[in-house]
């Protein structure tokens, strides 16, 4: 147990890829057309964060991951019905709006409110995870912000593994320029990490792990504390999507050199 | 876009999502089924689509890449859907609506995939339902997938009924499979010789044990049972060949030999001695019936997931139809619309999404029934058992009285006092949904297979050349060819058919038929576009046909309405089927309207979502009504002799001359009139005086009620229509083509 962890992941919930994002203008600032019908997703970056929060947690027994997630509960609980069923955890809803316009420094305070309410946490062996990234827009703070609102200084962005030693300290790889990482070791819990893609597969579904967590994900879904966040002066000019730049060619029966051969002559005359 | 123009009315703004689905088939309480439905959804999109689209389908043999898919059935859960969590399983309770959706989410990308998963529960439902306490429990463990920390490979089963021609089929009270003493000591278990031949067997290449019905050809064993044998008996348990399947080559099928050599034990439910005979405590025919009864609903719902599964890959390739073209620009009419500026692209589609829906609303109310009877036949049996009464035909006899007593609660109006007693009443309760299982089970199986696999083709024509190849998206040419399998085993339509011409008639069942016609006028009144007044009229038309069709005879004296007529009974069983998935599909739509508003994501644009399933509703309600007008129709007028010009009736018809006198004294007879003789005696260049409706006129009558309830129909048609020509659909697929 000494290298017991308590691992917080924050993710938010985002329409599914595949979906097409039209963002419109509406009484209450931007947002994404049809945004609450669409499928939603956990953000696949801080669904990294989470898959490898449970694969550290199942490497060091007596830890703990819980799931922060701020949405509405009824789109939550759809997510859940699939991301329940990955990995163990316990989820903390707080019942807010939906979309990636929600002004960062309210965002992060009421995660951090929300992980300062959980009973049982140990914020001495805290990590807190979350997306490097996110497939909405991300504001690219959030998840600093909340750490330094819960006094956690030590943070790396652009994970892809983390190590733990046995002596609680731990070594991490943060992604740079190049395609390769740097390599630090930090002394000991509490951190934050953003997280990349990291280095595990998507688990797949297991409903008898999904029953186990609806026992405490309905309950905390019906509890969930609605959260209301200011727009503390932030005020958007214009939002749009980035432009689409598609040359596809449609190739069949290339082999493995000649798609190599192809890719250099692309790079190099770039 | 090719509608004309509607009156304002809120419009459907993206394809109903999961959180529609789940209030519309009632499984939205139910998060075990909401995570079976994405965990099957996630294999059948992935896994299976892949193995589709890398061509596994080309291939008769069972393959490595093939076997992963049972893997993944096993890690995600669909496999320990049918056992009860002591068992390795996760669903407590009945689980007719979780194999159902299983079987509904694999279909949507591929029919093969979800009878490999169904296979294996068919061949485990004879134990489930006739085995011994021990027997369950041995093979659900087995073929329960392994528990976290356990080592061990997951049995798989064949159910073995079908055999070579000229047997079982369509007639399965015979069989050539043969069971025999092969030797008895004093005091010890038999053991039987089993000789079976199989064909069209699923799940045989890879089959650890296969259920097989027998008929004894011993003295010493009376009837027929099934029995379980196993890949390492005593004999031969030859697997056979592949057959050459141009359909669902996802799932292993085959003709197996079976020689072998079992303990008695294997008889499934058990069995008895009695004077040195081993009497089956079940015989085939009980366990295939309770067995096919559950394993027919999701078959049908399988063709139903395919015609839903149709509308995002048609909407898309109908816009995108002329993009790239030089004169289609972005922005453009042509370019942003394509197809859809014709009416009739997105009238043909409306067609076959409205058929999806009322397929699927069926088809989830019949695996729902299954639920709700499996516990309430668990408890008639132990009612009857105190009383003394147990066996088939001494229960029917008991339940008599329950059925009066069912048929005295529908007559009764909803203020009647005693009609809290009568609900009260569990038998009363089981004989209703009893009878009303007995006919939406085949209808499903029926309608949903048969009509469903004329509209997938239907769906594939919408796609033009490209759905009739391998690169459609959508997998559409693969599923229409699926869906006439679908038809097929499991019983085919003939079979359905005439299990309705029986179950349909009960008078529970016609008692219940009444109600439901007077709740959709009910529903009509508060709901008017849901299309229910115009069922209403389509029911009862229906009904009045039947209680017709049962009391007349043909110019020959022979009755109508006879088992042996099929061209009586098969058509008007055809036209209920009609009548019932329209029923449910517009219920399902009444229930999102009620519990929509409670659920947060479900009730954002709510009021267009069921504007457009409303209208949906009315396009099936009316084709439903069409359909049972036609067929009701020639079956009232069709067994009438057509008169003739023969002297009898040619004495009947008036002569021009004596047209023009009555004219002074009747006028307008002349038009009314419509087979005058000429001058010198000639008759009309037709076939014969036109038919009278002597005896029919209520018939007439309602039919041409029926049709003016029609009013209405194509308005809501061009109203979905515009709506698929707006509905905003995903950018790509969500599986590989």
């Amino acid at each position: 147990m000494a290298n017991a962890v308590h691992i917080v992941v924050c993710a938010g919930i985002v329409p599914d890829p595949l979906q097409t994002l039209e963002p419109i203008t509406g009484p209450n600032g931007p947002g994404l057309k049809n945004e609450m019908v669409l499928p939603a997703v956990l953000d696949p970056w801080a669904a990294s964060a989470l898959y490898e929060a449970a694969s550290l947690a199942a490497k060091n027994p007596g830890s703990k991951v819980w799931l922060v997630s701020l949405g509405p509960k009824a789109k939550l609980q759809q997510v859940m019905m699939t991301v329940a069923q990955k990995v163990h955890f316990d989820l903390v809803p707080i019942d807010g709006p939906i979309g990636g316009f929600p002004d960062a420094h309210s965002t992060a305070a009421a995660l951090a409110g929300a992980i300062n309410a959980i009973p049982g946490l140990d914020k001495a062996k805290l990590l807190l995870f979350g997306g490097w990234e996110s497939a909405t827009r991300g504001a690219g703070v959030t998840l600093q912000l909340t750490g330094e609102l819960l006094s956690i200084t030590d943070q790396f962005q652009g994970v892809d593994q983390i190590d733990l030693r046995d002596d609680g300290s731990f070594e991490v790889l943060e992604r740079v320029e190049g395609g390769k990482h740097q390599v630090s070791v930090c002394a000991g819990t509490p951190a934050v990490l953003g997280w990349a893609t990291g280095n595990l597969a998507e688990p797949r579904n297991n409903p008898q792990v999904g029953m186990v967590n609806m026992r405490t994900i309905m309950p905390a879904l019906q509890k969930a504390k609605p959260a209301t966040l200011a727009a503390n002066g932030l005020r958007y000019v214009s939002v749009g999507l980035p432009k689409q730049q598609r040359t596809t060619r449609v190739v069949k029966d290339l082999t493995p050199d000649q798609i190599a051969a192809e890719l250099v002559e692309w790079i190099g005359a770039e | 876009m090719g509608t004309v123009a509607l009156s304002e009315t809120k419009t459907m703004l993206t394809l109903p999502g999961d959180a529609v689905r789940q209030i519309l088939w009632r499984f939205a309480d139910r998060y075990d089924l909401q995570m079976l439905a994405q965990s099957a959804r996630a294999v059948a999109r992935g896994t299976v689509a892949r193995l589709v689209a890398s061509g596994e389908r080309n291939t008769h043999e069972w393959t490595p890449a093939k076997a992963e898919m049972l893997e993944a059935f096993d890690r995600s859960g669909i496999t320990a859907a049918f056992m009860e969590p002591e068992e390795g399983g996760f669903i407590v309770g009945p689980k007719n609506l979780a194999l159902a959706l299983a079987a509904f989410e694999l279909a949507w990308v591929d029919g093969g995939a979800a009878t490999a998963s169904l296979a294996s529960f068919l061949a485990l439902s004879p134990i489930h339902e006739r085995g011994t306490q021990e027997q369950v429990t041995h093979y659900k463990t087995l073929a329960a997938p392994p528990q976290p920390g356990e080592d061990r490979i997951p049995w798989r089963g064949a159910f073995a009924l079908t055999e070579p021609i000229p047997y079982v089929g369509v007639d399965t009270g015979m069989l050539s499979g043969k069971v025999s003493v092969a030797e008895w000591k004093d005091g010890e278990e038999p053991w039987l010789q089993v000789d079976k031949r199989g064909r069209f067997i699923t799940n045989i290449a890879f089959a650890n044990f296969v259920t097989a019905a027998v008929g004894s050809i011993d003295p010493r064993i009376k009837g027929s049972c099934v029995i379980i044998l196993e890949e390492g008996d005593e004999g031969s348990f030859d697997r056979g060949i592949p057959t050459k399947k141009l359909v669902h080559q996802l799932s292993s099928t085959g003709d197996p030999i079976f020689n072998m050599k079992v303990p008695a034990s294997r008889i499934v439910g058990g069995y008895t001695v009695k004077d040195g005979v081993i009497v089956p405590n079940f015989n085939h025919g009980e366990i295939i019936e309770a067995v096919f009864r559950r394993t027919r609903v999701p078959v049908g719902l399988m063709t139903a997931a395919k015609l839903l599964s149709a509308v995002e890959p048609v909407i898309r390739y109908q816009r995108e139809r002329f993009r790239g073209a030089e004169g289609a620009k972005p922005g453009s009419v042509r370019y942003e619309q394509g197809i859809q500026q014709r009416q009739d692209a997105l009238h043909r589609l409306v067609d076959v999404w409205a058929t999806g829906e009322a397929a699927t609303s069926l088809g989830f109310a019949a695996a729902r029934l299954f639920d709700t009877i499996e516990p309430l036949e668990k408890l008639k049996t132990a009612l009857l058992k105190e009383q003394g009464v147990q066996g088939g035909r001494a229960e029917m006899k008991a339940l008599r009285e329950s059925e009066q007593r069912a048929i005295e609660l529908l007559s009764l109006t909803p203020a009647d006092p005693r009609r809290a007693e009568l609900e009260a009443d569990p038998l009363v309760d089981y004989v209703l949904k009893d009878a009303e299982a007995n006919v939406i089970c085949p209808a499903t199986k029926l309608w949903n297979t048969g009509h469903g696999a004329n509209m997938m083709r239907e769906a594939v024509s919408l796609m033009g050349g490209y759905g009739i190849t391998e690169d459609c998206p959508g997998f559409l040419a693969n599923k229409w060819m699926d869906a006439q399998l679908e038809a097929t085993y499991e019983g085919p339509e003939a079979v359905q058919r005439r299990q309705l011409t029986v179950t349909m008639t009960s008078e529970v069942f016609l008692a219940e038929f009444s109600a439901w016609t007077a709740d959709m006028r009910r529903i009509a009144s508060d709901h008017p576009g849901t299309g229910a007044c115009t069922l209403a009229s389509a029911m009862h038309l229906w009904q009045w046909t039947l209680n017709y069709l049962q009391k007349t005879t043909d110019p020959f004296g022979n009755k109508l309405y006879h088992g042996q007529r099929q061209g009586v009974t098969f058509a008007l069983a055809d036209a209920l089927c009609w009548l019932l998935a329209s029923r449910y599909q517009i219920l399902d739509v009444l229930e999102l309207e009620a519990r929509g508003p409670e659920d947060a994501v479900a009730a954002e644009e709510l009021e267009g979502t069921l504007q457009f399933l409303s209208d949906l509703c009315y396009v099936q309600a009316a084709q439903a009504a069409g359909e049972a007008s036609r067929i009701c129709g020639e079956l009232v007028f069709g067994y009438n002799q057509h008169p003739t010009w023969a002297d009898e009736a040619h004495r009947a018809c008036f002569m021009a001359s004596e047209l023009e006198v009555f004219e002074e004294t009747m006028p307008g007879i002349t038009a009314m009139a419509v087979d005058v003789l000429a001058v010198d005696g000639s008759h009309p260049i037709k076939a014969g005086p036109c038919a009278g409706c002597a005896g029919s006129s209520e018939f007439l009558r309602l039919q041409n009620k029926l049709t003016a309830c029609l009013s209405g129909f194509r308005l809501a048609k061009d109203r979905a229509a515009d709506t698929v020509s707006k509905v905003m659909i995903p950018e790509a697929l969500d599986y590989p083509a």
